[in-house]
């Protein structure tokens, strides 16, 4: 067994506290006096840091280590948080999260030892008076050395040792090394207990041996325990180091032990020393404080206090945890497997479907059954994709630290409101998210809001508001990107556009505003004034754009001068199986999701205009442009053209199109498959399904048709 | 299979080729690239793609592109009847594709000094075979798998 098979665990859970660090300072920020925060923020560097030390990564161990050391200072109310402190944890963090990336990529923490942080952390801590500090660091660890070697054999289990365990101690022994006994205690909701303990080990033997383990070794690395097990170890060192060790591995509630007395181990026996080994320790605990204690007596409330804190908090998480412990974690490729699967078995049930009827099978019961089927069937699929589902909250909560970087490095006074962070989306478009809203977010902070002069000028408040809104609506997760800044200036738009040859003056006068805008999605189209070092360097919102068009999402811009911006991104909550519309163009079967369509309507040949050259119907007082789409397919319509029209209205944002089929087939659960790189070209073709007869149809993007 | 090839490519130095007709012409296409050999199954079109690509076809669920190699070779186009065969490619770095053939005929065993490098044919069909190789008095080109992929992607 090597560490490295929990490198991932470690990656995921750093990145977890980072997140947490982050948000957490950015509140002392705002609240610098808040202890809970200052609780929150000292517990996860401490996490941190145990399983930095226990991956063997020294040199974030280090980093972190002088972190914590500030926010122990900060929670005994010896130091009282600055903005320049501020500035100096963010800085921390980063540099933190540069170690986390580079071990993601190359399983080693690199070589940067970050020593001007470093020096300004210990500058920090120095500020408040050092010996100060020092005096109380030690006082601190004598009681806690009393209260964890008090109690001596009752953190053996009892169990009596082998004769190869025996030999090992007696040879310990021998080479003059102390012998202790140590009872690890594993958090009640801990999900990977097995692979706690081999952190445990790990750390134990980093400077000492393991002899003897109840449960065995073998068992523990089973997860074949409950929620403690317990060590004989023998080391030439203190104990006290070993017991910091271990209780800086994650998720172990705590790690007590004393010398270990050979001889009880016959009498403790006797079950009750083991059964209630919390209690026993507990007396032992205070009597043993009681004589360290005592020579410093002024500092001895503050101790209580201190010793209460934790206790608390503690108890606070436990409350608050049975959820999380009720999860597991999964790879997404078991879950991409299980939903390929579901796939399968849709696609075989619609084949059940078109054979039954094929064979003009007429039985009732066999009708029932099928139909029974297909409620299991589309209930497995929403289950399915309901595991897949993951809030934004993960992308998101990354943000306001931005924006606050952002603010401080152009000294635009800005802020953001988040909501709808909950809001819930397949998990591989949560992952792909991130780079097209974090770039929105900068457009906005950059270019959006104006600076403060001019806000006050203009009467409004002086710091700028970017406004970021998740909500569902239907089967699309709406994301809202909105600023109260400048706006979009359409007529430069215009102008650049004819500078650059995009349109000519003619064309660029008569395109309406919101095609002008839709510009700005085009590659190497930026109105930046000057090129900051945010944005503006020309790669931006078509990337934005088609990274959201690759997750069949689609995004919008509302803008009025002066007034702000509105980014609006669209995304179906499902990638793989849709409702669909099944139709005929030219004989052959298309599908058209179901979401993009309002109505079908049938339409008299006399009622279609023509404006401008483009077939129109005025259908309840809308114009909506009609799209033939046997000509877009290249294929001949088998209607009679003077019969009257099915017309499928389909509907992007506002807009409205209708699409002239041939003959209606009905409605379809499809599973869209990729048409693959060779032939994506066809911009309207948003993929393939098979159908139960094993014929392919083709799926029709409607929003590239509107 | 791909066992049994590579040791027999280690041993004797023989590559087993697929030997397959278009026109008159006799093409040889590397067996360890070919995943299966199908009968013409029914394609379903695609509007708007480079007329060598002929559509998708359902191959046990998934939709792979079928092209025709005779398109792609500046010949007529295909005319399928019962001897017309999809011979699906997989190549690592590319995407599972179907290509259309007029027949497939044998598997040969050649080994190198049976193949001679391409002379300077200047025919559009010449343009994607890689070596000529003997067999049995006749001759066979070897198609040139990745440049035909490279070309369409």
């Amino acid at each position: 067994m090597d560490v490295s098979q929990y490198l991932d665990i470690f990656l995921d859970e750093s990145k977890e506290h980072l997140q947490n660090l982050n948000t957490s300072v950015l509140n002392l920020e705002q609240d610098a006096e808040n202890p809970e925060t200052i609780g929150e923020i000292f517990r996860s560097a401490h996490t941190l840091k145990g399983m930095a030390g226990t991956m063997g990564f020294k040199r974030m161990q280090t980093l972190t280590h002088d972190m914590e050391n500030v926010f122990s200072e900060v929670r005994d109310g010896n130091l009282k948080i600055n903005a320049g402190m501020i500035d100096v944890l963010f800085r921390c963090l980063d540099a933190l999260e540069e170690y986390v990336s580079i071990i993601q990529e190359t399983s080693d923490e690199g070589d940067n030892d970050n020593e001007p942080i470093i020096k300004e952390l210990n500058d920090i801590l120095a500020s408040k008076g050092s010996e100060d500090a020092a005096a109380k660091e030690e006082t601190a660890a004598k009681p806690a050395a009393a209260e964890n070697t008090a109690a001596s054999t009752s953190f053996w289990s009892g169990r009596e040792l082998t004769e190869e365990e025996q030999k090992s101690m007696e040879d310990a022994m021998m080479a003059n090394k102390k012998i202790y006994a140590v009872t690890v205690y594993v958090e009640e909701n801990c999900l990977l207990k097995a692979a706690r303990a081999f952190l445990v080990f790990k750390a134990i033997e980093e400077n000492s041996e393991i002899i003897a383990a109840d449960p065995s070794t073998q068992d523990i690395e089973d997860e074949k325990f409950d929620l403690q097990f317990s060590l004989i170890i023998s080391s030439e060192g203190e104990l006290e180091p070993v017991l910091t060790a271990i209780k800086g591995v994650s998720e172990i509630a705590d790690a007590k032990g004393g010398l270990f007395d050979a001889d009880s181990i016959g009498e403790s026996v006797d079950s009750t020393e083991t059964a209630a080994p919390e209690e026993k320790q507990e007396e032992a605990v205070t009597e043993a404080v009681a004589p360290v204690t005592a020579p410093v007596t002024i500092e001895a409330p503050k101790k209580a206090e201190e010793k209460k804190a934790p206790a608390k908090t503690g108890g606070e998480k436990k409350s608050g945890k049975p959820a999380v412990g009720r999860s597991v974690r999964v790879d997404i490729e078991k879950l991409d497997s299980l939903m390929n699967l579901v796939s399968e078995l849709i696609i075989a049930k619609n084949s059940l479907v078109s054979g039954a009827t094929n064979a003009g099978e007429n039985s009732g019961a066999l009708h029932d059954q099928i139909e029974y089927l297909e409620s299991v069937t589309t209930n497995l699929h929403e289950s399915v994709m309901k595991v897949r589902m993951v809030p934004i909250e993960s992308v998101v909560s990354k943000f306001p630290r931005m924006i606050r970087d952002i603010s401080k490095q152009l000294n635009k006074p800005m802020e953001l409101f988040m909501s709808g962070e909950e809001t819930e989306l397949d998990r591989t478009v949560v992952d792909e998210i991130g780079d097209p809203l974090m770039h929105m977010l900068r457009n906005s902070a950059d270019h959006g809001l104006e600076m403060p002069d001019v806000r006050i000028a203009r009467g409004k408040p002086e710091s700028g508001s970017i406004y970021l809104d998740a909500y569902q609506d239907g089967n699309n997760v709406v994301i809202e990107v909105r600023d109260d800044g400048n706006g979009i200036d359409v007529n430069a738009v215009r102008e650049k556009a004819i500078e650059r040859g995009v349109m000519t003056e003619e064309q660029a006068n008569n395109a309406d505003d919101s095609d002008i805008i839709n510009l700005l999605f085009l590659p190497s189209f930026s109105t930046a004034k000057k090129v900051s070092d945010l944005s503006g360097r020309g790669v931006g919102l078509d990337v934005v754009k088609s990274k959201i068009e690759a997750l069949s999402g689609e995004v919008d811009v509302k803008t009025k001068l002066g007034e702000g911006t509105t980014f609006t991104i669209r995304l179906p909550l499902t990638l793989a199986i849709i409702q669909a519309l099944m139709v005929v163009v030219g004989g052959e079967k298309y599908a058209i999701a179901l979401s993009g369509i309002t109505t079908i309507e049938n339409i008299e040949p006399s009622e279609v205009k023509t404006v401008q050259s483009k077939e129109v119907i005025n259908l309840r007082g809308n114009v909506i442009p009609l799209v033939r789409l046997d000509e877009v397919l290249d294929i001949e319509s088998t209607r009679d053209p003077a019969s009257s029209m099915v017309v499928v209205i389909a509907k992007k944002g506002e807009k409205l199109a209708g699409l002239v089929v041939d003959e209606l087939i009905g409605q379809q659960e499809i599973v869209i498959k990729s048409l693959g790189k060779y032939i994506n070209k066809c911009k309207f073709i948003s993929g393939a399904t098979i159908l139960g007869d094993g014929e392919i149809a083709l799926i029709i993007d409607t929003n590239a048709l509107i | 299979m791909a066992n049994e090839l590579s040791t027999n490519v280690n041993t004797n130095e023989l590559t087993q080729y697929i030997v397959i007709k278009i026109g008159d012409e006799q093409y040889g296409i590397d067996i360890k690239y070919i995943d299966n050999i199908v009968r013409l199954p029914q394609i379903t079109r695609v509007p708007k793609v480079p007329a060598h690509f002929l559509g998708v076809i359902n191959l046990r669920g998934e939709v792979i592109p079928v092209m025709s190699l005779r398109i792609k070779m500046g010949l007529e186009a295909d005319s399928p009847n019962k001897d017309t065969r999809i011979i699906i490619i997989k190549m690592a770095q590319y995407e599972a594709i179907g290509m259309m053939v007029d027949s497939v005929k044998e598997v040969v065993n050649l080994s190198s000094e049976m193949i001679e490098a391409m002379g300077n044919d200047k025919r559009e069909e010449a343009a994607y075979v890689r070596g000529i190789g003997k067999h049995d008095g006749g001759l066979i080109s070897l198609l040139d798998l990745e440049l035909i992929l490279q070309e369409i992607q």
